[in-house]
């Protein structure tokens, strides 16, 4: 069941210049959160900004009763939301959107830039499962993979920059442990990235989920202004996604935009 | 405890608090964060003749105080809404009125035929207002002889009570206004959203992809009140208005101005309790003004 709650941070830290995390404190009892949902943040005292911002679920603590965000500094909405302290409250909607399955005996997790949020969560969901994802994290540099150690608690990590910065100089779908034998792959981060590794996922037969990133309004499929044009028709990016199985994204796949 | 009891025609409102169309889905979207039983009236989803997909994304750019959308009335229809939607909302404790919309008049009879049949539906709002579709939608809400024809026509095959949805984007709206008052319409509600664009000076490139949107929210408001003060003095039917509610306050400004009753849209996607929390903003006014009945202060400007 979703729900609007204002939260107090308890947590903040910088990440590079462009990255900061929120750690999050419930005021009652956090609900079941799926990995891939997302929470609406409200963005107060700030003219510019009208709607609330979308953002992916990073991480939950249940036993401290929190929930992490990690935010990409983009615009004025996420600026503002990098100058808050902890102590301040937050107000969010939650927990939003339809999240990963957290299939497969041998799954890949790929993501670059902010991408990399969900796939934390998602990581850790795996590993509690009994299964140790392969996780391949991208971007331009070193700093624009905003974490990196915390995630090889759950799984082999390998990365990849454009500039050779950290790991295999090149792109996530260059790298040598893309081509690994795995039986599930989960995405989010820039859409030709997501795009490359859906087309090759759908190209090797195996499953493949992504996790799409449109411009929302209200995040609860009433507003209908973030839909993805589906093989099954327009659908609602904050209700029916943001996880997508690419099977029913081949309109959006074969599309140059 | 004030009466915030109000009356559009047939259909009697427990408070003057409604959702306007296409913002609120079918009602079923915010039944985690209110009770639905609380609100005057929802209005529904603008339907029409055949399921549409809409215009392609991005359909929606934030601007400032407000946001332009290009959605171009997806539905899934009137006989899917009859079939399969209806049944799940019919229940639901408060007045369900559906929107609909057409690209030709036979389209707007064709939608509104089988919505006579619904028992729980008390009655339409007529959408000549859509500034998103090619074809209809605003072309018949600009022209007071057009407007005029929609309403005669739908009128002759809709028996229960009719709002008409007015456009801003008209140099004269009470003219229009005047005009489906005359052609039968039992209501009217202004406004819808007005004709606006915005540009990615950074892409050079129109932010939605059909470059032009309606335009709602907060900067809206003025426009929208001074036009239903204007359309409320000028028609004996009862004005529903709307136009970038978000507090009590902005609704008791559209009662002051003449609106019977409001509709609150954009500020849904703020807050889903809004709506809520302006019913109870508007009881606790009357407390406070020692106002026993809203009705009392409808119209007083």
């Amino acid at each position: 069941m979703k729900q609007i709650a204002d939260f107090t941070i308890v947590g903040r830290e910088q990440l590079g210049e462009q990255y900061f995390t929120l750690t999050l404190r419930h005021p009652g009892q956090l609900p079941r959160i799926e990995a891939g949902q997302f929470v609406e943040v409200e963005v107060r005292d700030c003219p510019a900004v009208m709607l609330r911002r979308p953002i992916s679920i990073h991480d939950v603590d249940e036993s401290q009763n929190t929930l992490k965000l990690l935010v990409q500094i983009v615009g004025k909405g996420t600026r503002k939301l990098s100058e808050l302290k902890v102590g301040e409250g937050l107000n969010l909607i939650f927990p939003l959107g339809h999240g990963f399955g957290v299939e497969g005996a041998s799954p890949l997790l790929v993501g670059g830039g902010a991408g990399i949020a969900p796939l934390f969560h998602l990581a850790k969901c795996y590993r509690r499962k009994g299964v140790e994802p392969t996780i391949l994290l991208g971007g331009r540099t070193k700093e624009l993979i905003p974490v990196r150690d915390a995630f090889e608690q759950y799984g082999r990590v390998f990365y990849a920059t454009e500039d050779g910065s950290l790991g295999a100089k090149g792109l996530v779908t260059q790298h040598p442990a893309f081509e690994g034998e795995y039986d599930h792959i989960c995405t989010c981060g820039p859409t030709p990235m997501m795009k490359a590794v859906g087309r090759y996922a759908m190209e090797k037969g195996v499953e493949c989920e992504v996790s799409l990133e449109n411009m929302m309004a209200c995040g609860i499929g009433a507003c209908l202004c973030c839909v993805c044009d589906t093989d099954e028709g327009h659908k609602c990016v904050c209700k029916e996604g943001p996880v997508f199985d690419v099977r029913k994204l081949t309109k959006w796949l074969a599309a140059t935009k | 405890m004030a009466k915030l009891e109000t009356r559009i025609h047939d259909i009697v409102l427990k408070n003057p608090v409604m959702t306007a169309s296409g913002t609120f889905g079918y009602g079923e979207e915010f039944a985690d964060f209110i009770d639905l039983s609380r609100l005057g009236g929802i209005i529904v989803k603008g339907t029409t003749g055949e399921r549409r997909q809409g215009n392609p994304y991005p359909r929606m750019a934030e601007t400032p105080m407000g946001m332009l959308n290009a959605v171009g009335l997806q539905n899934v229809g009137v006989e899917t809404f009859c079939k399969d939607v209806y049944p799940r909302i019919k229940n639901i404790d408060t007045n369900i009125l559906v929107n609909v919309s057409g690209s030709s008049i036979e389209e707007y009879c064709r939608v509104v035929e089988p919505l006579n049949d619904l028992e729980k539906i008390p009655g339409i709002e007529l959408n000549i207002s859509c500034p998103n579709v090619k074809k209809g939608g605003m072309g018949f809400g600009t022209d007071p002889a057009m407007a005029a024809q929609v309403v005669k026509e739908v009128r002759k095959v809709y028996h229960k009570t009719m709002i008409v949805k007015l456009t801003p984007n008209v140099t004269n709206i009470v003219e229009i206004a005047k005009a489906v008052e005359q052609a039968g319409a039992d209501s009217v509600s202004l406004i819808n959203t007005l004709l606006g664009m915005a540009i990615d000076v950074e892409r050079q490139r129109p932010c939605l992809s059909t470059i032009t949107g309606g335009l709602s929210g907060p900067c809206v408001k003025p426009v929208a009140v001074r036009m239903v003060w204007q359309v409320a003095h000028a028609v004996q039917i009862p004005v529903v208005g709307l136009g970038g509610i978000s507090c009590a306050a902005d609704a008791l400004e559209f009662l002051m101005a003449g609106a019977k009753a409001v509709q609150v849209g954009t500020a849904n996607f703020m807050d889903p309790t809004v709506t809520v929390m302006i019913v109870d903003g508007l009881q606790d006014y009357c407390q406070r003004h020692k106002v026993e009945d809203i009705n009392d202060i409808i119209g007083i400007i």
